[in-house]
């Protein structure tokens, strides 16, 4: 017998994990799963989506969390007919135990089609695919048993953080800890959606930023330190006697030229107030190197995708900021921040966008902060400056 | 295409109850809809909402910002969602006949 999905098929064969193996495992248990396979390769077929504009759903209560999602071949695939998403919150860092993950199966079993993405890019479970009839079922069993949904539309988007302390020994902040808090303070914010456009937060313990906060996250918060990396010489020592090209390697590439390295007496030795903790040392020599000691974050701002004025990466808003329970400072911080784009972002407008059609002057002035030199790559090269 | 009947007249709305025809809408729409949801009895607040919103899209072409519309009706969201379980989009708009809200929701 010929197969229903050829172009699927091929999507089997290879060594990399096969979503249409895993679709197809579902199909045997659940009709939703065996429809979307055929919706899925009709569009391989067409070149185009068989998903309908929009969809508004949701449940009693929030403005958010459930993506609406209709085919328009429901003739053909009437199980896919209704394909919502429901985007849960996920555990800071997502570390399970295989009790909650259970739980969200037999849940997800029960009231949707048994797929599932994990995770959404912004974090959240993403259970894929259920009708409108099950929504409130669904989420009602999800928060009796401890889950409740994540963000979506113009609203705080659910928060995430990289793994920090709990396994990174670079880890500035406790990043897991600040984003379930922010979360659970921000929990209006994020299920009712009342603002211009979509909100952000992810929180990276270190520079190297894993959870990609500078590029995927309006307020970005980066773990750093302010004193000076802790070097270890006998570590180093052990480094150069294994053959590690430390001057080349190392010190040759450090972005503020910070570093000096003794070849002879195979001591490396940094001057603070050039290093730009890049991360680069610690990252190559990471049994020799640490992090300083006085830890706190950078906040950074306006991180966005190109619609509608161009990609940003968050330029720096505050270069320091100790970061401690209850995080007041933060809180307050972004309060303020959200007070002044409500009251003058345009519909549909980020808060790049925002500080970018008004000024940055606006911007500080409303969320009582300075300028100060951290805040600019240069100074502006053109001598139109407002009075 | 689904639709809903009311008093011998049908109405044509898409999968999520949004009406097609907004030129169609009158008050025993609005109460219908509501009912669908759970809300029995409209009072003067849900009007109020409602017709502001009316108001806004027949005068703008688009419906208000949530913090307009919380502004200039005096319904802080909290009571928005009072009001309307499904908060202002979801089911204000709905029940007000505006067409469903678009975009990354």
């Amino acid at each position: 017998m010929a197969s229903d999905t050829p172009l699927l098929d091929e999507l089997e064969k290879g060594p990399w994990p096969s979503f249409v193996k895993e679709i197809k495992r579902s199909a045997g248990k659940s009709p939703k799963a065996k429809d979307l396979l055929g919706v899925v390769e009709q569009s391989y077929k067409d070149k185009i989506t068989h998903w309908k504009h929009g969809g508004i759903v949701g449940v009693t209560g929030y403005g958010g969390g459930v993506i609406g999602r209709y085919t328009d071949i429901p003739e053909k695939f009437p199980n896919a007919e209704q394909m919502h998403t429901i985007r849960v919150n996920h555990p800071s860092g997502w570390f399970y135990t295989t009790k909650a993950l259970r739980t969200v199966c037999d849940i997800w079993e029960k009231h949707g089609s048994g797929l599932t993405n994990m995770h959404g890019s912004t974090g959240d479970i993403i259970l894929l695919g259920t009708d409108t009839d099950q929504l409130q079922p669904a989420f009602n069993t999800l928060t009796e048993n401890g889950f409740d949904l994540g963000g979506s539309g113009s609203a705080l988007r659910t928060p995430s953080g990289c793994v920090g302390p709990a396994r990174c020994e670079w880890a500035c902040i406790d990043s897991p800890h600040l984003i379930y808090d922010l979360t659970q303070t921000f929990q209006d914010e994020l299920h009712r959606p009342r603002w211009p456009y979509k909100f952000k937060i992810k929180a990276s313990a270190c520079p190297n930023d894993c959870v990609a906060a500078i590029a995927r996250a309006d307020f970005t918060i980066i773990g750093t330190w302010r004193d000076s990396i802790r070097i270890d010489q006998a570590a180093v020592k052990e480094y150069a006697s294994k053959g590690l090209d430390i001057e080349n390697l190392i010190v040759a590439r450090c972005p503020g030229q910070a570093l000096e390295y003794d070849a002879k007496a195979q001591k490396l030795s940094v001057k603070p107030q050039d290093c730009l903790r890049c991360m680069h040392c610690i990252s190559k020599m990471t049994k020799a190197i640490r992090p300083g000691k006085e830890t706190g974050a950078t906040i950074l701002i306006g991180g966005k995708a190109p619609i509608l004025r161009g990609a940003f990466l968050s330029w720096v808003l505050v270069p320091f900021i100790k970061v401690e329970p209850p995080y007041t400072e933060i809180k307050e911080l972004l309060e303020k921040i959200w007070d002044w784009w409500d009251e003058h972002g345009r519909n549909r407008e980020r808060i790049a966008e925002t500080i970018g059609r008004l000024g940055l002057k606006d911007f500080l002035k409303a969320v009582d902060l300075k300028p100060i030199p951290q805040m600019v790559y240069h100074p502006r090269s053109n001598p139109f400056v407002f009075f | 295409m689904a639709s809903i009947n009311l008093h011998g007249n049908s109405y044509e709305v898409d999968e999520d109850g949004f009406l097609q025809e907004p030129d169609k809408w009158t008050e025993d729409v609005a109460k219908a809809m509501a009912e669908m949801e759970g809300i029995t009895d409209l009072n003067e607040t849900h009007w109020k909402v409602m017709n502001y919103l009316r108001d806004y899209f027949k005068q703008n072409g688009i419906a208000p910002m949530v913090r307009k519309l919380t502004k200039d009706t005096g319904v802080n969201l909290k009571e928005m969602y009072e009001l309307f379980p499904q908060g202002p989009a979801n089911s204000a708009c709905k029940w007000a006949g505006l067409p469903k809200p678009t975009g990354c929701v």
